[in-house]
């Protein structure tokens, strides 16, 4: 019966694979987890910084934190941790069989991007000062 | 069908575990924070100090501190488990990830333990 022996991918050609939208969610969880990692210092340092009482570490802050580059580096931190925060959550009740079904699955994948990306459009603008 | 080699009894449920549990501390803490932050922890420098520097803040910050730093290693340690298949390169790789994040384990508790 050589019907059966189907013919396996012997390689995973990245550009052919469309990835449903619950694999997209789950490899921004890895992408903004590392992200964060990488960040970690410049985070602790903006801590130690913000919190520092010297007038020093007041003005060093406002310059670091006022920088454009700075600032796009920390709204493209602050959408990790909301993405990881809302991904994070789903796997939490994914794990505890919430929300396991195909159609929920997919709607709670749309659900995270949303959020997370509203969420980090809120804090954007309320740095800026639009509100 | 490769023969797979499993070394050891419940291997990696520990730490499958406790992703998840300091997931949970930090997502209760990013609750809290957030609730400050509308609540006005952050409106002067003066205000964010008084609001870290208390007890039970510092008591949660320490808990999130420590929780964020074994979950980043949990984490980073399966990327690099994933992608890095020379075995000297990801011991390598592990060992400055635990160095990184041990030293900023310590680093951020003596910013918040110094207030």
């Amino acid at each position: 019966m050589p019907d059966l022996i189907k013919p396996r991918p012997k390689f995973l050609a990245l550009n052919e694979i469309r990835l449903p939208l619950p694999g997209f969610v789950s490899i921004l969880h890895r992408v903004s987890g590392a992200g964060l990692f990488l960040m970690l210092p410049l985070l602790i340092w903006l801590l130690q910084l913000s919190l520092g009482s010297t007038p020093e570490s007041a003005s060093t802050f406002k310059a670091v934190a006022g920088n454009p580059v700075v600032k796009l580096v920390l709204f493209g931190l602050c959408w990790a941790y909301l993405h990881h925060f809302c991904a994070g959550i789903r796997f939490l009740l994914l794990d505890i069989h919430v929300g396991i079904e195909k159609q929920q699955a997919r709607s709670s994948a749309t659900g995270v991007l949303v959020v997370s990306l509203g969420l980090t459009l809120i804090v954007a603008l309320k740095f800026l000062g639009a509100f | 069908m490769k023969a797979r080699i499993v070394v050891g009894a419940h291997y990696g449920l520990k730490d499958w575990l406790a992703q998840r549990v300091t997931a949970v501390v930090m997502a209760a803490y990013t609750v809290i924070m957030f609730a400050a932050v509308l609540g006005g922890a952050t409106s002067s420098a003066e205000a964010w100090r008084a609001f870290m520097g208390h007890g039970f803040i510092r008591f949660v910050t320490f808990l999130f501190i420590v929780s964020l730093c074994y979950h980043a290693w949990i984490g980073v340690r399966d990327i690099w488990m994933d992608y890095v298949k020379p075995t000297g390169l990801r011991v390598l790789l592990h060992v400055l990830t635990l160095l990184a994040l041990i030293g900023y384990a310590g680093w951020a508790t003596q910013i918040i333990w110094r207030l």
